[in-house]
C-alpha cells in the first residue's frame, strides 16, 4: 500500500521536476547560461494561470494556455534583454560572462518575484485543475490531477524528443549543443539556435509551471526553492546533459518522496542534497555530465 | 584606481574613515544604525570580492561562512556567557573552519559546480539551524544576552574602524604578490601551478582569510543586533545581497565592495515609501548598473576622474 502510493506519488513530482528542468539543461548545454530567473518564470506561468481563472473567469483551459503564453514570453523577454546583451557586451571579459549572467538572471528573478508579490499578493495560489476527481490506482486513491500530470508531462517531453531529433530547427539545436563552432561553420545562425531554445525552454517552465500550480500551489516564496531544484536536477544529472536530467529528476523525485513518507516531511529535501554533494564530489561531471 | 599606489588609496581611506567618524555629530541614531549595518555588511562584500575577483571562486555562499561565525560565537555566548572577544575569536576560528572545509570542494571542482557546492553548504547550514532549535533558536532567532554596548555612536564607531582596518588588510593583500598570483590561478590555474606557484596554497589562503572576515564580522554584527537569525545571516537572499553588493560596486577593487554596501543599504531605505515595490526598484537599479556599467561604481568614479 505504502509502496504503491510512494511509487505513484514520485513518479508524479518526479515527471514534474523532470520537465521543469529539461528546458535548463538545454540552455546550459547549447549556450553555456544558467538562467537563475528560472523559477520565477515557472511562478509567472502559475500566477497568470490563476489569475486568469480567478479574475478574468477564463475556464481552466484557457487558463492553462494563457499560463504557457505567459512562460513563454516571459523566456523570451529574459533572453532579449538579459542574456544576449551580456553575451554581445564587449565591456564584460570573457571568463567574467558567466558570473555577470548568473547575477543579471537572479536580479530579473527577484524583480518578477517582487513584482508578483506586489501586484497579488505573497498568498499561495492554487490553479484550478483541469481534471478533477480521484481513481483508485493499485488500492491507492490517486487524484485525477496527478496522473494528468504525469501523463502530460511525458507527452511534453515526447514532443521535445521529436523536435529535437525529428526537424531541421531542433537538429542545429542539437548540434548546436555538441559543438557550437561547429554549427556556425555550416552555415547555421547561433542567435537563431538560441531563440529557437529559448522559446522551447519557455513552453516546458511554462507547462511545468501550470501543471505544478494545479497540483501543489505555489507562492511567490518558491521563486528560489524552484530554482534551486533545477539547478540541482541539472547538476546531478551532468550540466549539459538533457537526458542526464531526466534521470537525475527521478532520482531527486524519489529520494524526497521516500524521505517525506518514511521520516519526516521536514526534512524532504535534506538527502537530496546530500546525493548531491557526494556526486559533485566524486564525480564532478554529474551522471552523464559533458562539460 | 590603478593608477594610484597601494599607499595613496590607503591614505584615501583612512581620510574617508576619518571624516565618517565625526558623522555621530550630525546624524540621527536611526541613521547611524544604519551605517552600522551597512558597514558590516560592507565587510561581507569585501571578504566575497577577495574569494571571487581575484581567487575566481563563484561562492554563492557567503552567507555559509558569517553564519557559521555569528551562530558560533551566539551559542558560545547564551550557553556559558564568556567575555565578548571570546565569542568573537571563537567565531571567526569556526569560520576559518568552515572556510577549510568550503575550500575542499573548490580545489576539486570549478566554476558552476562550485558554486552549487556552496549553495549547498548554505542550505545545508540553514537546515540545521532550523532543526536543531534547542541550541540554535530556530526559526524564531537566538537571542545574545550580551551586546557590545547600547550606544548608537559607539557601535558606529566600532563598525566603521573594524570596516576601515578590514578594508586596509584586504586591500593591501589584493595589491601584494599573494593578491597577484590569486589573481593569476583564479584566471587560469594550470598557467599558474606551471609558471611554480602553489595554487593551492593559495586559494586555501584566500578562503581562510576571506572566512576569517567573514565570521569576525558576523560576531561583531549579533552582538550589534542583539539576536541572530537565519533571516538576517545565513538566507541566500542574505548572500545574493552581498553578492550584489559587490558587483555593484565593481569587483577586484575590495573598495568597491564597501560603496556598492552602502549605497544598496542607502537605496533600500530612500526607497521605503513605496513598500512592497521597494525591493523591485532596487533590484532593478542594480540590474541596469550590472548591465550597462559592468565595472561597477568604483569603476564610474575612476573613469570620470580619467576624462577630467
Amino acid at each position: 500500500m505504502l509502496f504503491w502510493q510512494i511509487l505513484i506519488d514520485g513518479f508524479a513530482i518526479s515527471s514534474l521536476y523532470a520537465l521543469g528542468a529539461m528546458g535548463f539543461a538545454l540552455i546550459f548545454g547549447v549556450s553555456g547560461v544558467l538562467n537563475l530567473s528560472h523559477g520565477a518564470l515557472m511562478v509567472a506561468a502559475v500566477v497568470a494561470a490563476w489569475a486568469a481563472g480567478n479574475d478574468l473567469h477564463v475556464g481552466p483551459y484557457v487558463g492553462a494556455a494563457l499560463g504557457v503564453f505567459v512562460g513563454f514570453a516571459a523566456s523570451l523577454i529574459t533572453y532579449f534583454l538579459i542574456v544576449r546583451p551580456l553575451q554581445q557586451s564587449r565591456k564584460i571579459r570573457e571568463e567574467e560572462r558567466e558570473i555577470f549572467i548568473l547575477t543579471a538572471t537572479l536580479l530579473w528573478g527577484i524583480m518578477i518575484q517582487e513584482l508578483i508579490a506586489y501586484l497579488y499578493t505573497n498568498n499561495a495560489k492554487t490553479v484550478a485543475p483541469i481534471v478533477e476527481g480521484v481513481v483508485s490506482l493499485a488500492g491507492v486513491r490517486t487524484p485525477s490531477n496527478e496522473i494528468f500530470t504525469a501523463v502530460v508531462c511525458w507527452l511534453a517531453i515526447g514532443l521535445l524528443w521529436l523536435l529535437v531529433n525529428r526537424t531541421r530547427a531542433g537538429k542545429a539545436v542539437l548540434a548546436a549543443s555538441m559543438n557550437p563552432r561547429g554549427v556556425t561553420l555550416l552555415g547555421v545562425e547561433l542567435s537563431q539556435v538560441y531563440i529557437v531554445i529559448w522559446a522551447i525552454y519557455g513552453v516546458l517552465a511554462g507547462i511545468a509551471g501550470v501543471l505544478l500550480g494545479m497540483f501543489l500551489g505555489v507562492s511567490s516564496y518558491s521563486v528560489g526553492p524552484l530554482t534551486a531544484s533545477a539547478f540541482s536536477i541539472v547538476v546531478l544529472g551532468g550540466l549539459g546533459s538533457v537526458s542526464g536530467a531526466l534521470i537525475a529528476a527521478y532520482v531527486v523525485g524519489y529520494l524526497e518522496t521516500l524521505t517525506a513518507y518514511l521520516i519526516s516531511p521536514a526534512y524532504r529535501t535534506i538527502p537530496a542534497l546530500l546525493l548531491l554533494v557526494i556526486v559533485i564530489y566524486v564525480s564532478p561531471r554529474g551522471l552523464l555530465g559533458r562539460r | 584606481m590603478r593608477a594610484l599606489s597601494t599607499t595613496r588609496v590607503l591614505l584615501i581611506v583612512l581620510a574617508v574613515a576619518v571624516v565618517a567618524a565625526f558623522l555621530p555629530f550630525w546624524f540621527s541614531g536611526y541613521i547611524l544604525g544604519l551605517l552600522t549595518l551597512a558597514y558590516y555588511f560592507g565587510v561581507f562584500a569585501m571578504a566575497w570580492d577577495l574569494l571571487f575577483g581575484f581567487a575566481g571562486e563563484v561562492n554563492f555562499g557567503p552567507t555559509f561562512l558569517i553564519g557559521t561565525g555569528a551562530y558560533t560565537a551566539g551559542i558560545l555566548d547564551n550557553l556559558y556567557q564568556p567575555p565578548i572577544a571570546v565569542c568573537l575569536v571563537a567565531g571567526a576560528l569556526a569560520a576559518v573552519a568552515g572556510g577549510v572545509i568550503l575550500a575542499l570542494p573548490a580545489l576539486r571542482v570549478r566554476g558552476p559546480y562550485f558554486g552549487l557546492t556552496t549553495l549547498v553548504a548554505v542550505l545545508m547550514l540553514q537546515n540545521f539551524i532550523v532543526v536543531d532549535a534547542s541550541l540554535t533558536g530556530g526559526e524564531i532567532g537566538l537571542t545574545v544576552p550580551d551586546v557590545i554596548s547600547v550606544s548608537d555612536a559607539t557601535n558606529y564607531e566600532i563598525a566603521l574602524w573594524f570596516m576601515a582596518a578590514s578594508a586596509a588588510i584586504l586591500f593591501s593583500l589584493s595589491r601584494s604578490p599573494v593578491g597577484l598570483i590569486l589573481q593569476a590561478s583564479g584566471q587560469d590555474a594550470v598557467q599558474a601551478g606551471a609558471l611554480g606557484f602553489n595554487v593551492t596554497k593559495h586559494k586555501l589562503a584566500a578562503f581562510i582569510i576571506s572566512a576569517f572576515f567573514s565570521g569576525l564580522a558576523g560576531g561583531l554584527l549579533i552582538f550589534y543586533l542583539g539576536s541572530a537569525s537565519v533571516g538576517t545571516l545565513v538566507d541566500i537572499t542574505v548572500g545574493v545581497q552581498i553578492i550584489i553588493a559587490a558587483v555593484l560596486g565593481g569587483r577586484r577593487t575590495i573598495l568597491g565592495a564597501v560603496l556598492g554596501a552602502v549605497f544598496l543599504i542607502a537605496m533600500s531605505e530612500a526607497l521605503r515609501p513605496l513598500g512592497d515595490l521597494s525591493n523591485f526598484v532596487v533590484s532593478a537599479l542594480a540590474l541596469v548598473v550590472v548591465l550597462l556599467f559592468p565595472s561597477g561604481l568604483l569603476g564610474l568614479l575612476t573613469r570620470s576622474r580619467e576624462t577630467v
